[in-house]
This record gives C-alpha cells, sequence and structure tokens, in this order.
C-alpha cells in the first residue's frame, strides 16, 4: 500500500516536544564561543532629522566594547527600493539611519557588550539628539512633510496609471455600488523573533546563522548589504520559529550583526526583544481599497473596479510589490466581463510592509468578497446565489484572466456547494430569520467567501518555477535529502522522507532531510508563497525515481542481467531479476560499491492555483457590539494531498490567522506615528479562547502541473477566511442597516455602526 | 551573586546567579535546558512555561532566586530520555505543533492543567491556555490535543 495520501506522524516532534527545537539563539557551536551580544538603539520618534549622537555614556558602561552609528558604516551599499523601474529611486535606506530616521523602530546605533544584561542597560545610554518632523501617515499623504526630500513626492510608485480607468466601466449596469474600505496593518509576529549569530573565518567568509525561510536567499541578501562577492558568505539555518513570510532574505540588524562581528574579530550574536520585534520586523498588508462593482438586478455581476493605495511604510521593500499580486488576482474566482484594478505605492512613517502570509492575494480577495456581499445586499439577493451566478464554470485547460493570470484547473461552483452543505446553510439562514423577527441580542451571521489564489509562482513565464533536490542512499540502509525548501513547521522532513520512502522502499524513520546550509545546498527557492510540496517535493519524488534508475543499471552489471529484466522490490528495497528472486541485490549493497547519489531539478510549467470557499457563523451581541466566532466551515482544494494531518494544519493556522486579521488583530499608530500596540498585552494576538474548532471539508482536484498533482496548501487560510469572517459580522447587522464594518470588526467598531445605522436613513450607504 | 539550591527536573543544584537573573535564563543559560523559550516581555505569551512545585508558571516572570528550594520540571524532564510523556504524546499523535516555539510551554501547561483538571472541556482547556500563544496551529490541534491526552490517560504532574 502507497504512503503517499496516509497520515503519517512527523519524526520531527520527538525532538520539539522534549528537549525543545535549536532556534538561532538555542545554537551551541564552537565557532560561536566567546560571542559578544548586539543591542539596538531604535529611534523613538516618526520622523526626525538627526542632529547627533553621542555614544560615548553608552561606551563607558560596564561590559560594552563597542558602539557604531550610521557613520561608521556609511561605506556600505545603500539599500534600493524594491521594484527597481517603479519605484522612486530616491527612497533609499541605510543599516543604520543617517541625517533622518523615518519610522519608531528604526535602528540607529548598535551597542555590543560582553554579556546580554549589559547590552539591555547600555542602550538606554547612547543619547540621540532628534529634530522632529512633522509624521507622514495614513493612505493619502500629500507632499507637505517628504520622507525623502531628493525625491519630492510620498508616492513611491505606480502599478497602472489613474488614466487608464475607463469611465464607461459601469455604463449599462441596473446598480453600482461603491466603497472604501481599509486592509489593515498586521504584524506577522512569528512566536520566535529576529536573530542572528555570526562568525568571519580567516579564510575572509562569513558564517551567519539567521531565522528565515530560504538560505540562498538570506545569503544572497548578506552578499549585497555588506558589498561582498558572492561565495563570501555561509547561512546556516537552525530550526525557525515560524516566519509567515516575514523571515525571507536579511534585514538591516542582519547585517550589522556579521559587519560588528568582522570589526571585532569575534562571533557576534543578536536576539530581538518582542518589542523590537513589533515596532521593527515587516508588517504586513496596509492597502486601502476603493471597490466600485456593477450589474444586473438579478445578480450578474457585470463591472468591477479596484484602486488600490499599499502603504509601504518607511521604505518601499517587498510591501511595494504586493498590489501587483493584488491586481493580479483582481477578479479572483469570478467571470466579470469588465474589470480593471491600479494600484499607487506610498511612504509613510511607520515599519516598512513585508510579506504576510498570502502577501497580496488575501487584499484581493477581501476586496472582492466584500464587494460581492455589497452587491446582493444591493439588489437583495443571497450573497452565495451571487456567488454562484457568477463564479466561472468548471474548467480543467488552463484559464486566462483578464489580468493575466493562467488558472491551470477550477471547479469554483463545487466548492461552494459544499461548503455550504457541510455549513448546513439554509439551517443557518432559518435560524438567522428567527433571530432577527425575535429582535434577539444575540443575533447570527453568516459569511460566504469564494477564493482562487495563486501559489509556486515563478518569475514570469520566460522563468519558470524549479526546484532542486538530492537523494543519497546510504550503506547502512538509512537515507539523505537535501532540499532547497526551507521547513519552519510545515513539515518537510516527515513529507519529504514520505515522497523518497515510497520510491525507495525505506522507511519514513531511515530518511533524513537537510535544508538550509548554503554550502551544502547552494541552490534553492526556500519556502514561501505554497510552492514547497509542489515544486521541492515533485523535485525529491523526481530524484528518488532517477535514483532507482541509475541503480538499476548498476544492479543489472553486478548481476549481469538484462536492466529491463530487473524489477525493484519495495519490500527488501532491493533489485532483483524477474522469475527468480534469489538473484538479487539490494541497494544499500550498491550503496557500498560506490556513492549511490542523484541530484536534480524539477521544473514545473507554472504556478499553480488553488480555490475554495468558506463559510463563517459568528453571533454578535447587539448590546455590546460583541463578535463571537462560533464556526468556520472550509473547503480548501489544493489538488492531491500528500499527509492529510500537515495538510489540515496548514489550513487550521491559516484560518486561525484570517479570522484574527478580520475581527481582532490590528497595528495601531497614533497620529504622530507613535506605535500604540508593541506588547502582547497590546497588540490583540489571537488566543485559543477566540476561535473554535474548524469544520474542514474535503476536496481535491488534482492538477497536471507535477506528479504530485499538488497545489499549494500554507496561505488558503489567511485569504479565505478573512472575508468570511468579516461577511459574517457584517451580515449579523446587516439587517440593521450596516452595510460595511472596517476590520478588525471588534466590538467598539460594530456597536459604532449600530448605532451609525440606527440614526441614518434607511437604505443609505454604511 | 546570590547562591541557590533548587531541583531541576529531578536533579540537585546549586549554583550562584545574579539577583535579577530571571528563571527562564537560569534554565537555558546557566544549566543549558532551552526547550522553553522566551517569545514576550510581557509575561503574555507562555513559551517559558515550566512547573513549579508542580504548577505550570511563566518563568519569565520568576527570579531564579525565587525558585529557590522549589521543585522546578522543564520539558527535558517531563518523561525519561527517549520516551514521551502521555501529554508529549498526544501532542506528536494529534499534530498539535508545528515550528515548536511554543510547544514546550505549550505542554507544560497542559500538565498543569490536567494536574488541576483531569478532564477539561474543550472550552475549560481553551480558557486554560489562554495564556500561552501559538501562531501555527490555530489551537485547533493543540486543543485536540489536550483533550486527547486527558482521555489517554490519568495525568500526573
Amino acid at each position: 500500500m502507497s504512503i503517499l495520501g496516509t497520515r503519517v506522524l512527523r519524526t520531527e516532534d520527538p525532538k520539539f516536544l522534549t528537549t525543545g527545537g535549536v532556534y538561532t539563539e538555542d545554537v551551541v557551536d564552537d565557532r560561536l564561543d566567546g560571542a559578544y551580544h548586539v543591542f539596538f538603539v531604535r529611534s523613538p520618534v516618526a520622523h526626525a532629522r538627526i542632529r547627533s549622537i553621542d555614544v560615548s555614556p553608552a561606551l563607558a558602561a560596564p561590559g560594552v566594547v563597542a558602539a557604531y552609528t550610521g557613520a561608521d558604516l556609511a561605506e556600505l551599499p545603500i539599500i534600493p527600493p524594491s521594484a527597481a523601474g517603479l519605484m522612486n529611486v530616491e527612497m533609499t535606506q541605510r543599516l543604520l539611519a543617517i541625517d533622518k530616521v523615518r519610522f519608531v523602530g528604526e535602528p540607529v546605533a548598535a551597542v555590543v557588550t560582553e554579556h546580554p544584561y549589559q547590552g539591555e542597560d547600555a542602550v538606554e545610554l547612547v543619547e540621540v539628539d532628534y529634530d522632529p518632523l512633522p509624521a507622514v501617515l495614513g493612505f493619502e499623504p500629500d507632499d507637505s512633510s517628504l520622507l525623502f526630500e531628493a525625491a519630492g513626492t510620498n508616492v513611491a510608485g505606480n502599478w497602472g496609471e489613474a488614466s487608464s480607468l475607463k469611465p464607461d466601466l459601469f455604463d449599462g449596469c441596473d446598480v453600482v455600488v461603491t466603497h472604501t474600505i481599509i486592509n489593515q496593518r498586521v504584524a506577522p509576529a512569528p512566536m520566535e523573533t529576529r536573530a542572528a549569530a555570526a562568525v568571519w573565518g580567516d579564510d575572509g567568509r562569513l558564517t551567519a546563522w539567521v531565522p528565515n525561510q530560504g538560505a540562498q536567499g538570506t545569503r544572497d541578501s548578506l552578499v549585497t548589504l555588506l558589498g561582498l562577492e558572492a561565495g563570501q558568505v555561509r547561512v546556516i539555518t537552525p530550526d525557525v520559529g515560524g516566519a509567515f513570510g516575514a523571515k525571507f532574505g536579511a534585514d538591516p540588524e542582519h547585517a550589522v550583526v556579521a559587519w560588528v562581528s568582522r570589526q571585532l574579530g569575534r562571533p557576534a550574536r543578536w536576539t530581538e526583544t518582542r518589542y523590537e520585534n513589533l515596532i521593527a520586523m515587516t508588517h504586513g498588508r496596509a492597502q486601502q481599497h476603493t471597490i466600485t462593482i456593477g450589474g444586473s438586478r438579478d445578480g450578474d455581476v457585470q463591472a468591477y473596479r479596484l484602486v488600490i493605495v499599499q502603504d509601504a511604510g518607511a521604505y518601499p521593500k517587498i510591501g511595494a510589490i504586493l498590489p501587483f499580486l493584488t491586481i493580479l488576482m483582481t477578479t479572483g474566482p469570478y467571470d466579470i466581463p469588465k474589470a480593471e484594478a491600479i494600484a499607487k505605492v506610498v511612504v509613510t512613517n511607520t515599519t516598512p510592509i513585508g510579506a504576510y502570509r498570502g502577501a497580496g492575494r488575501p487584499e484581493a480577495t477581501a476586496a472582492l468578497e466584500r464587494a460581492m456581499d455589497l452587491f446582493a445586499t444591493e439588489i437583495g439577493v443571497d450573497p452565495a446565489d451571487v456567488r454562484r451566478k457568477n463564479l466561472l464554470p468548471p474548467f480543467t485547460e488552463p484559464h486566462r484572466t483578464a489580468f493575466g493570470a493562467l488558472y491551470d484547473s477550477g471547479d469554483y461552483v463545487t466548492a461552494l456547494d459544499k461548503a455550504l452543505a457541510a455549513a448546513g446553510y439554509a439551517d443557518l439562514r432559518k435560524e438567522q430569520a428567527t433571530r432577527r423577527a425575535s429582535d434577539d441580542v444575540r443575533q447570527l451571521g453568516i459569511g460566504v467567501a469564494s477564493y482562487v489564489e495563486i501559489t509556486g509562482m515563478g518569475d514570469g513565464e520566460e522563468s519558470p518555477p524549479e526546484e532542486n533536490a538530492t537523494v543519497e542512499v546510504h550503506p547502512d540502509g538509512t537515507a539523505t535529502i537535501l532540499t532547497g525548501t526551507s521547513p519552519h513547521g510545515q513539515g518537510h522532513a516527515t513529507a519529504w522522507a514520505m515522497l523518497a520512502s515510497e520510491e525507495l522502499g525505506i522507511p519514513v524513520e531511515k530518511i533524513t532531510l537537510q535544508w538550509g546550509d548554503t554550502d551544502l545546498i547552494p541552490v534553492g527557492g526556500g519556502t514561501g508563497g505554497s510552492r514547497s510540496l509542489q515544486h521541492g517535493g515533485a523535485a525529491v519524488q523526481q530524484a528518488s525515481k532517477e535514483l532507482i534508475e541509475m541503480a538499476r543499471l548498476r544492479a543489472a552489471a553486478q548481476l549481469e542481467a538484462n536492466a529491463a529484466d530487473l524489477v525493484f522490490d519495495k519490500s527488501r528495497s532491493a533489485f532483483a531479476v524477474a522469475g527468480d528472486p534469489e538473484a538479487s541485490v539490494p541497494l544499500t549493497q550498491l550503496a557500498e560499491n560506490e556513492r549511490l547519489l542523484i541530484r536534480t531539478v524539477f521544473t514545473a510549467p507554472g504556478a499553480t492555483f488553488p480555490f475554495g470557499t468558506h463559510v463563517a457563523v459568528v453571533e454578535v451581541d447587539t448590546e455590546t457590539g460583541k463578535p463571537t466566532l462560533t464556526r468556520v466551515i472550509t473547503v480548501d482544494d489544493a489538488g492531491r494531498v500528500l499527509n492529510p494531518l500537515l495538510a489540515e494544519g496548514q489550513r487550521h493556522g491559516g484560518i486561525a490567522q484570517g479570522a484574527a486579521q478580520a475581527f481582532l488583530e490590528e497595528f495601531i499608530y497614533d497620529t504622530d506615528g507613535n506605535p500604540l500596540t508593541t506588547s502582547f498585552a497590546d497588540y490583540p494576538f489571537l488566543s485559543a479562547t477566540e476561535v473554535p474548532s474548524f469544520e474542514l471539508a474535503d476536496m481535491a482536484t488534482p492538477t497536471t502541473y507535477n506528479p504530485l498533482g499538488a497545489k499549494g496548501i500554507g496561505e488558503a487560510g489567511t485569504i479565505g477566511a478573512t472575508p468570511a469572517v468579516q461577511n459574517a459580522i457584517i451580515d449579523a447587522v446587516s439587517h440593521l442597516g450596516v452595510r460595511h464594518i472596517d476590520m478588525p470588526a471588534s466590538s467598539r467598531r460594530v456597536w459604532q455602526a449600530i448605532q451609525q445605522a440606527a440614526t441614518t436613513e434607511p437604505g443609505s450607504e454604511h | 551573586m546570590t547562591r541557590i539550591e533548587l531541583t531541576v527536573n529531578g536533579e540537585k543544584r546549586s549554583d550562584e546567579v545574579e539577583p535579577r537573573l530571571l528563571l527562564v535564563h537560569y534554565l537555558r543559560e546557566v544549566l543549558g535546558l532551552r526547550a522553553a523559550n522566551v517569545g514576550c516581555d510581557t509575561t503574555s505569551c507562555g513559551a517559558c512555561t515550566v512547573l513549579l512545585d508542580g504548577k505550570s508558571i511563566k518563568s519569565c516572570t520568576v527570579l531564579a532566586v525565587q525558585a529557590a528550594g522549589h521543585d522546578v520540571v522543564t520539558a527535558e524532564g517531563l518523561a525519561p530520555d527517549g520516551e514521551l510523556h502521555p501529554v508529549q504524546a498526544a501532542f506528536r499523535q494529534n499534530h498539535g505543533l508545528q515550528c515548536g516555539f511554543c510547544t514546550p510551554g505549550m505542554v507544560m501547561a497542559t500538565v498543569g492543567l490536567l494536574a488541576e483538571n483531569p478532564h477539561p472541556s474543550e472550552e475549560e482547556a481553551r480558557e486554560a491556555l489562554e495564556g500561552n500563544l501559538c501562531r501555527c496551529t490555530g489551537y485547533h490541534n493543540i486543543i485536540k490535543s489536550v483533550l486527547a491526552a486527558a482521555d489517554a490517560t490519568e495525568v500526573s504532574a
């Protein structure tokens, strides 16, 4: 029986459950003996000129070895904005701020100490004289105060031009609804904060331990940030305590730790506090959407426009690229005859925006699914019916959208109907009607969100996605896999072992996975964008199959038989001559004579497009506004499932994070740009009491883009659950005249919306 | 510096420590027991949860000197080498962990919970673990693990 598709328990777990993972801060290594500890002095103001920095009081403190400012690192490369050619080239960053600070938390100086506790004291002693400037905030900043004077504007760039919008897009529509909504800023907040450990060898090479999502990308970032030659950096990836998109590449702090180590000729380490993590690790989302949707009174959506403003934070990083993905997925799973989308990217005096679970696609779905509900409410048709009427019909040949996305396969109506059936949708609507009729204090809300997303993207169609794998069988009957992916909770060690085991006949427990050491695995795409199984897993399967074919030739020579006459007996992990099982040779014996090892690269024809429908059920207390999430039912079709245990885990985690954005989490600044949610006491990080257990319905439509038939599953939850929960909360109070509540739809916002609706003319907006 | 004597995972310990040294740093840096993690600055996340005299506590909010004379158990000491405690086994069986960072704390909090309430309802389990944060699992399989551990055996701390 095949091991594929079964619920194999994780081989990783015993360690994590007993001695714990070895995260960067836990790494014990001779090379790091005697390491200094690096601490960062961070800007306490959102926008200011730096008049002077005096590190001397810190240098006089016990245990302080050195202290550095931007001036000391001035010869290091200037960090350009992302999306070269589209973003303003003047919007550059330094590893430590020089002349100006642009967000609370920006590193201004680094203090180096013998012991960690000394650093916590010493950073307080660095004296920085700031000349405050007006903070630039919000989605429509004017240019009265500029983050980058040389740029002459706070607009970093545009994806599409406003002049391209068609004034007649909604001509012929019976009904047109428009609304401006906010997809708020949230903190990725992995449980493990950022960290680094660095040491330079006598050969002038840097070895850096960094929590990351792809060691090769982190290596390349460090090479660039430090102005080194390729080959001068080795990155080693310890266990990583969650990432969610925010641990790609390397941040300025990582580079400074490496620079400090070289400067002092000693290893150096850094682990940030949660306060630092919340203000200085990239944030996610932060888009404003002006959605306009038009169609017929019977529910036919005929036109849709999405106008995006992306707050990129203080420096245009990955955040500046997110609108590209949002625009790509504008029309989602629907057949909308006319649609257009543009985006403007602005800089503000806030923490830079980066990737966060879904990265641009949840934003597209949130906008579209809100638009669908606004339209459905306006015409008085059930929102599920409006969706069914407009979903693309099932297709097995790739479908090209007006925005250039090539959907590989999809069956969106079935996903919707499965989710509605699993939820008991009709009964829920009956219960809702009963509660409305009796004016129940606890009103029921039902939210639906259909989605399609993109996973496993390459760099355009000219550069298709690929990943490599190396598989080796050892004489002792064990096997090793090297992968270019980078697990940090996803369970690749188990999943990749399952794929190899299936081909090699070696038990999962005897297969070891290695990743994240750039000297061992120089090439790799890491883990993100839900790419790992469909590329990295496919590569492991391909390598294993190729290894068997290579071994077959060796076995034929050894057995003096025709290769075609050999059968591979998985139960013995051995080749035997057909009809003569006595004449056999196991892989272990072949490995004794010569290393039995193969490296291969799997190339996919393109990205895949998982899809599904989420249904959320909430109760809203109409007297307090408090929403309680009571059920989440999802269909997430990510193709064929390798290990349901792991796939379900990905769905659960994503659903919770998605729901958290809908009704709890928001990273907040005051009007001066001071962050207000700088600890887990203030940032409403989702806890176990705020979500129910989830109800998952299965659907698996294989893709033809890889032999596993698998699409990505890592981000489905944050794409479907966010609008489903938001729609549910609004639905609970829509009969009171509420049309929209921005996320997070917290008790306060819901209560305010109810009060506002009560004092507004029936039928008008809000 | 102050001398403290305490029991950690069944072994007597005696060390000179700075009075301000946190218990979690004593465990991690002095004893090299690094299963307990520091995930926040505000006693909010519970990644550092250990047992103190059989009760689960957040070791980031206890000074090492306060633990003097007491009995501390960490995830490393929950079961003999090479074995899993029933709570650890339940977490593995139910995929109650992903990145693993919150896991030792989550396991110790669960052991503490089951010592007080051997058969919690789902709601009670969720309430009891409110102070232990996880970003990966959505809590679904953690709660499943807790309830399975409660069913599996009478767990004692």
